[in-house]
Formats: C-alpha cells, structure tokens, sequence
C-alpha cells in the first residue's frame, strides 16, 4: 500500500478518530444533532486539518521544539479563522447551527494530535494526507452520529421528514443524552467488527520513532519496553 | 473427619430464597396495585401490562439468546421490570410505548451493563424515563373514561382543593399502578412480612420527605397538604418497590437510611421547585447514581479495627 492511501485508511478505519481514538468529543456529542451538522462539521474540520497538517509539516526544522506546541497553536488558529469568516460570509446557515464550535476546533484535540504525532515528524505529501484521512474519517463518524440520531429523533434524513406528519418520534435522540447512545453503540459496532476482523496489526511494526506521541491505541507502549530493553 | 471440620470457601450461609422466589413475591405483592389499575382505568390498563411484561421477557430472553449468555429469564426479573414499568405508565398509553420503554430498559440499562445485579439504574425507572423525556406529551396525559382530568399532585400545585379520601383509595387520576394507597401498602406489608424488603429505606424516604415539604413547600405543617402529596404520585409506588430495588440501593444499614433521606430531599426540590409536579422517578434513579458512594462512605468498620488504641 502507498504511503497516501495507508495514511488514509489509518484515518478513516484503522485509527477513526470519532470511534478508535475517542478524539475530539466536544463537537462529536453536541452538533450531531442532523445529518448535515455532522457533515459541515466534519469537512469544516478536515479543511482546517490538512492546511495546518501542511504548513506544520513545511515548518517542522524551523519550528524549535521548546516552543512547538504554541506554534502550532498559532497555525491553527489562524487557518480556523479564515475557515470562520468563509463560513460565515458564505453558508450562514451552518455558521448559525454550529455557533460556538467553529472557533472551539481550534482546541480541537485531533488536530493538535496529528500535528504533534504525526506532521511535526513527516513529510509534506503524507502529512496531508494524514490530514485528509483524519478529516474524513472524523467526518464519517459525525454524520453517521448525525443520521442515526435525524432518523430516531426527527424521522428525517438531511432535513427531509420521511415520516407522516402525527407519528411521534424519540425526541430524546437529538436531544443531549441521545448523543451518548448513539456514540456508544457506534463505537460497540465498530470494536465488534474490528475485533471479527481480527489479526490486529502487528504493533511491531510500529513507523514511530518513540512511543510519547503516538496514537497506536493498539500497541499499548509495549514498543517504549521493547525500547528500553 | 466429621463434616464439621471440612472448611470450604464461602458462601457459608444459605438461605431459602432465591431470586427467582423473591421475584415472585415481588410480583405477588403487586398484584393488588396492578388489580385495582386494571379495575379503575379499565381494559387498556390490563393491555399495558401484559404487553410490557411480555417485552421485557422476550427482549431478555432474545437478548441472552443472541449474545450467547445463560438465559436468565427464569429468575422473573425482567418480569417485575415489565409490570413496574407498565404500572408507571400512564392509562391512556398507547401499546407500542411499554415496547419501546422496555426493550431499553432491558438492553439499555441492564443487560448492556452485566444483567441481572450489575445494572446501576432501576431499569424499570430508566425506561419510564426515556420514554418521558421522548413523549413528553403522552407520557403526562392522564386522561381516562375520555375525561381529560389532572393529577391530584397537579391540582395542589394549582391550588385546588382535593379529596383525599380519594386519594387513599386510589379513585384518582395516575399512572396505572400508582393510585391506590391501600393497594401499594398492602403489597408492601406483604414483601415486609416476608422479609423481601427493609424498612430502613422507604421509612427514611417517607420520614424526610414530609420534614422537607413542611420546611419548604410553603404551605408549613398544614396535615391535609402533606397526608394529599404522600399518596399522590408515585411516592408510595417508588418507595416501596423501586427505590428498595436490590441492584440499585446501598447494602449498609447507614447507607440505606442516608439513601432514603437524599430520596427524600431530591423528591422535595423535585416537586416543590421544578417545572412539573411529580419527580419520584427522576429523584429514585438520581439516587441510584449515588449509591456506590453512599456505600463506599458508610462501609461497616471490620472487627477489631474499630476504637481507639
């Protein structure tokens, strides 16, 4: 497999930072109440992602290493509000549903995450797609989350009501505590097919250089006792 | 060697009951409540019933079945979450709601977190819950005989007047099993009288309710006021059979009064200062989230650690 495309399966599958990494939760649980919530979002996410993934990728022999993390925190920041103000001349209406979380993804820990595990020490071409199958993969969870909880909580999929008018729905799902059903039982799901998949990954093989940093929740830090050794 | 001397690993002490007898005289002790709902509000009542214990033991059973567990539908368990859940369910419900109510209660809420023992929330309760928060209309629509009719506690709030000898025999608006005091009491007396339940939590529940509502209610110590909010509602109802719920109450004998007493206070602020009149269910299950702590802070001293050296 190609560097690209491994880095892409790894956001979108191996690593999905919605239901492997449980990354970024704040927005996960509070803005999926629609389908096309969970899809602004998400690619709102993924733009800022790979542009910080790239520009923190070019800069890694520059950026000194006492000072990285407000650096990066710079970078990002900046690349979120350029991403607000797009948003909000051009799509006000999702500007309006997403409020408050579009200048909180710059706390976002899944960027923070990949630029200091993964764009700080790699390429430029493979950090962006790092970047792309991270976003992706973030999108997916979010509009997976979004749909189910449309669906049971509204009978609606994208805004459209398939249900007749006069039968109830669960309004419980988009409301706060069906996020946490929904979430969980994602996540069982998908443990369940990673486990039918099986044959974890050889945590041996690990691309990381040392183990602080890394996102493999798979190897557990058995590569820092191989390590020290 | 004589028996005498065989030392085994515990439990050394056994008792007759087992969970399945214990279910059954809960289930006995209810049919009084269950009875009288079926006589008062009539046939849709009986069809609440039986559809909601029929969900909750096929949910269990197919549950168990799918997962490859031991089925435990034997012990009655997810019998007496079915018929709590139906007698706290409106007269007028519409069949379809103990379904849902129970298939979450019995996946959501006890199997999901280890069955019969391990759950940490009534799970009659939390699909009473869910379905509040999902119909809220519904679920506070206590029509009946095609009168709408409001419930004695809402007529208090508004500052009407009500019969309470009405309210003790039950002929009043409710849920389906939670109307008649004679009926809940008489359960009640019958899971003392064997043993089932302690008396510790529903007195110290009932005790320090009424000391709150006399303190905050606003109305003082007027005697028709308290005697009309302990027999409206669900108070009987949860104190007696939902809140002493093995699973989900403390074991220590501190810890079940310090248990009853925060029912108490929590049913008070419910009902006193929230936006409905009722709050047994939400006060029960936000206790229930607080027993590991109420047993961890009451946990008996262990012999020859107590005193002073």
């Amino acid at each position: 497999m190609s560097k690209p495309i491994e880095r892409l399966y790894n956001g979108v599958i191996k690593e999905n930072p919605t239901l492997v990494l449980m990354l970024g939760m704040c927005p996960t649980l509070a803005v999926t109440t629609s389908a096309i919530n969970g899809v602004g979002m998400g690619l709102t996410t993924t733009v800022v992602l790979v542009m910080s993934n790239l520009l923190i990728s070019m800069l890694r022999k520059v950026i000194p290493d006492k000072v990285r993390i407000p650096a990066f925190i710079v970078i990002i920041a900046s690349f979120v509000t350029i991403v607000q103000l797009l948003l909000e001349a051009y799509i006000p209406s999702l500007y309006a549903a997403l409020g408050i979380y579009i200048p909180l993804i710059v706390v976002n820990c899944i960027i923070l995450g990949r630029a200091e595990a993964y764009a700080s020490k790699n390429p430029v071409l493979p950090s962006i797609f790092d970047g792309l199958g991270m976003g992706l993969g973030f999108t997916l969870g979010l509009t997976l989350i979004g749909m189910i909880r449309e669906i049971l909580g509204a009978g609606a999929i994208f805004g459209f009501r398939f249900l007749p008018e006069g039968i109830d729905t669960l309004t419980i799902f988009i409301l706060a505590p069906g996020a946490f059903f929904v979430l969980a039982v994602l996540t069982a799901v998908m443990n369940k097919v990673k486990q039918a998949s099986g044959k974890a990954s050889d945590p041996i093989q690990c691309s990381m250089e040392m183990c602080s940093g890394c996102m493999n929740t798979e190897c557990r830090g058995r590569m820092e006792e191989i390590e020290k050794n | 060697m004589s028996d005498l001397y065989n030392v085994s690993s515990g439990p050394h002490v056994r008792d007759k009951y087992t969970t399945g007898k214990i279910m059954a005289i809960v289930l006995l002790a209810l049919i009084p409540a269950s009875a009288y709902g079926i006589y008062h509000f009539g046939i849709n009542a009986a069809i609440l019933i039986v559809v909601s214990i029929v969900t909750c033991v096929l949910t269990e059973l197919v549950y168990e079945v799918i997962m490859k567990q031991k089925i435990t539908v034997k012990d009655l368990s997810a019998a007496v979450t079915g018929l709590l859940l139906a007698l706290n369910m409106p007269p007028a419900a519409a069949w379809w709601m103990p379904v849902i109510g129970g298939v979450f209660a019995i996946i959501f809420v006890k199997m999901l977190f280890g069955g019969i023992g391990q759950n940490f929330m009534n799970p009659a309760l939390g699909g009473r819950c869910f379905l509040v928060i999902c119909f809220a209309a519904r679920m506070t629509d206590f029509n009946y005989d095609g009168i709408t009719s409001a419930t004695p506690l809402a007529s208090i709030r508004a500052g009407e007047a009500v019969n309470l000898w009405d309210m003790i025999t039950g002929n009043i608006a409710g849920t389906v099993g939670e109307t008649s005091l004679i009926a809940i009491v008489l359960g009640a007396c019958i899971m003392l009288a064997l043993g089932i339940i302690d008396l510790k939590i529903p007195a110290s529940y009932i005790i320090s309710f009424t000391i709150f509502m006399g303190l905050f209610a606003g109305r003082g110590w007027d005697v028709s006021y308290l005697i009309a909010q302990l027999a409206g509602g669900g108070l009987m109802l949860g104190a007696f059979f939902m809140a002493t719920d093995y699973a989900t109450s403390p074991i220590t004998p501190a810890g079940k009064v310090v248990y009853g007493i925060l029912l108490g206070i929590m049913t008070g602020i419910f009902r006193c200062f929230s936006s409905s009149a009722e709050g047994v269910s939400f006060a029960i299950i936000f206790c229930n989230l607080l027993v590991p702590i109420i047993e961890k802070l009451t946990l008996p001293k262990c012999f020859g650690k107590g005193g002073e050296a």
